[in-house]
């Protein structure tokens, strides 16, 4: 007995496990939340919203009846809240969110799916570049030698960081694509073609992400520039620099291999954080660009009141987050050798 | 010495004397003047507004629409409004001037509470430790992982019937605490290292006594700098379920004036005196308080001043 008491013991110990359990738990408090907050209104919107659909008629009018009547027996909304909270458990494990009010009889998934490519693919870009290049200008900048007129670029970059991407992709959607009409107003790819396997359809995706990439990537520069200065400016007076110095190495070979590499272990560690941020921003930016992602399907989900799209794409981002997160913590180790997988 | 000699011309020299030393430090420290003048100028801009403007014209009319800046309104038979019309006839000046103080209302309610309560959560983390610390911190790294506008959407989607300011400036306020409470934590558990603090704590002072009397006013501009930090991220926050849709539908709030610009796709009509304004009113807003976080940062920790 004492020994499995002892082998848990060490198991936690385990900075993979410990990160592994902190996931799972950012998992269950989520679903727990969205479960919970519906039901603390002491309404039931769905219920609500299928018979205000249904006094209303319309166009959602057809498959009403039945929805109602899934909608109850999915739900045991006559049972008591332990067991309804067992059943919505039960579905969130096999990520079933149900199907949607407003396109029924088409399931969230499918609905998700559809857009979730844009999205990924739009942020993963976006803040590949918005992080190096912003790493990299900071550590320009945080670094003594570096020619002076690097300075001037601090305070607009430090500007834009303070404003929110959807300003930004206002400002550029009416200066770019409504005045100088370089690039489309709206869309992920023209309206005209269907989305194909094509050289032609890539040229014409990319041409469409450019200005809600370039609103991102200039609004989130400066958060990247501001912390690896400031992480600069630390490792200057650190003892390998002095080293470096007296070893008589190359400026480069100093500004890479020995600044830039110490420097750029806590941005990492934001780097995980701000996922969430970028997200967030962005839902924004695709709506104001129309661009078919999982921010502008959340949009129109709110404004059709489509409450199990909502309830779906919030609890699947919580979990990519997560899911990111922990892929970034177990990944740290490896850049920083101080942290050890053995323990926390 | 005690306060009752003084006169009241001492009192006057005295704050004479603060607000010149005050002005001899915000040009040491930039920041915190540009910053502070971004928002002063603002409030200049609402509180002029309210005196001389017709404030009540910030309502959605029937006619008088889509009026460019100063452009002749020939219902009315004259030159019609300084910044134009939106597609619903209200008075894009009023709405500045009647929106900008309820978004910075919602701002201010979502932070005082965000910081009161991250205060309260920090002190008690660092203070005592343990499984109350290892409960709160671990709290607080699940809601920063989870993306606060979500939680808000959510809270929103199911309110039935239309926020009011003072209603969307409470929901924010439910996520508002998270960041003030992961940050002044780390600073209490600097502090509570101090010699200071171990020499109360040795004189017998209680726990409470320590964390208010002690800690607290030395950690003010810290707490300062995140409250200022807190209001900006609720307004951000507000501003964004309000152009999402999800904001009160009856106030013209910097926010809500976005969601109608979306709605009405003011950019493809080329109506850039309708979504200028609040873009601009916005950055300032946004600007300015960064600024002055940035300026309380250094205020607060004085390593900071070394520029390179």
């Amino acid at each position: 007995m004492k020994s499995i008491s002892k082998y848990i013991g060490n198991i936690f110990q385990y900075y993979i496990v410990r990160r592994f359990l902190f996931f799972i738990l950012i998992i269950w408090l989520a679903s727990t939340a969205i479960f919970l907050i519906p039901r603390l209104s002491g309404q039931d919107p769905v219920k609500e919203k299928l018979l205000l659909e249904a006094q209303r008629g319309g166009h959602m009018q057809s498959g009403l009846e039945e929805m109602a009547k899934a909608y109850q027996k999915k739900f045991g909304l006559d049972k008591p809240l332990i067991v309804q909270y067992g059943n919505y458990m039960k579905d969130l494990v096999r990520f079933d969110f149900g199907p949607s009010i407003a396109y029924f009889p088409k399931s969230v998934n499918s609905l998700i799916g559809d857009s979730v490519i844009w999205t990924l693919g739009l942020l993963s870009v976006v803040t590949f570049i918005a992080f190096f290049a912003g790493t990299l200008a900071g550590a320009l900048l945080g670094w003594p030698r570096s020619p002076g007129f690097l300075q001037y670029i601090f305070m607009p970059i430090l500007t834009l960081a303070a404003i929110p991407y959807y300003l930004l992709a206002l400002v550029l959607i009416y200066i770019f694509a409504f005045n100088l009409e370089w690039f489309p107003l709206f869309g992920g790819y023209a309206v005209a073609n269907l989305p194909s396997w094509s050289f032609s359809f890539a040229i014409e995706v990319v041409h469409h992400a450019i200005l809600p990439g370039a609103s991102i990537v200039l609004a989130s520069l400066g958060f990247w520039a501001l912390g690896m200065r400031g992480m600069m400016i630390t490792t200057q007076g650190e003892d390998f620099m002095i080293q470096a110095e007296a070893k008589g190495l190359k400026g480069v070979r100093m500004f890479f291999n020995y600044a830039v590499r110490n420097a750029i272990l806590p941005q990492t560690t934001a780097l995980a954080l701000s996922l969430g941020t970028v997200f967030t921003g962005s839902v924004l930016v695709e709506v104001i660009f129309r661009y078919p992602g999982l921010g502008n399907t959340l949009y129109q989900a709110i404004r059709l009141n489509d409450f199990f799209v909502i309830r779906g794409l919030i609890f699947i981002v919580i979990v990519a987050l997560g899911l990111a997160t922990f892929l970034i913590d177990i990944a740290y180790p490896l850049l920083d050798p101080r942290v050890s997988y053995k323990k926390g | 010495m005690t306060t009752s000699t003084y006169t009241e011309t001492d009192w006057k020299i005295r704050y004479k004397k603060r607000f010149f030393n005050f002005l001899r430090y915000v040009r040491r420290n930039p920041s915190l003047g540009v910053g502070l003048g971004f928002l002063l100028s603002l409030f200049l801009f609402v509180v002029i507004g309210y005196a001389v403007y017709d404030t009540e014209r910030f309502r959605p009319l029937k006619t008088g629409t889509d009026l460019a800046p100063f452009e002749y309104d020939s219902k009315k038979g004259r030159d019609g409004y300084p910044l134009g019309t939106d597609r619903q006839g209200r008075d894009v000046m009023s709405v500045m001037i009647v929106g900008v103080p309820l978004t910075i209302q919602i701002g201010l309610i979502a932070g005082i509470i965000g910081i009161t309560v991250g205060t309260v959560l920090a002190f008690v983390a660092a203070y005592f430790g343990g499984w109350i610390d290892n409960i709160i911190r671990t709290v607080v790294d699940v809601g920063l992982t989870i993306p606060g506008i979500l939680i808000l959407i959510l809270i929103a989607v199911n309110l039935q019937s239309g926020l009011t300011v003072t209603q969307m400036g409470l929901a924010v306020s439910a996520v508002a605490w998270v960041w003030p409470a992961r940050t002044i934590r780390s600073q209490v558990l600097v502090m509570r290292e101090q010699l200071y603090v171990e020499i109360a704590r040795l004189s017998g002072t209680g726990a409470i006594s320590i964390m208010f009397k002690e800690m607290l006013p030395n950690l003010a501009p810290y707490i300062g700098a995140s409250f200022v930090g807190s209001v900006a991220s609720a307004i951000l926050a507000s501003v964004g379920l309000e152009a999402l849709g999800l904001g009160p539908f009856d106030s013209p709030t910097l926010g809500m004036t976005i969601y109608w610009n979306i709605q009405f796709s003011s950019i493809l009509h080329g109506m850039w005196w309708w979504f200028g304004p609040p873009i601009v009113v916005l950055a300032i807003i946004f600007v300015g308080l960064f600024l002055i976080t940035a300026g309380l940062d250094e205020w607060s920790n004085p390593r900071l001043r070394k520029r390179v």
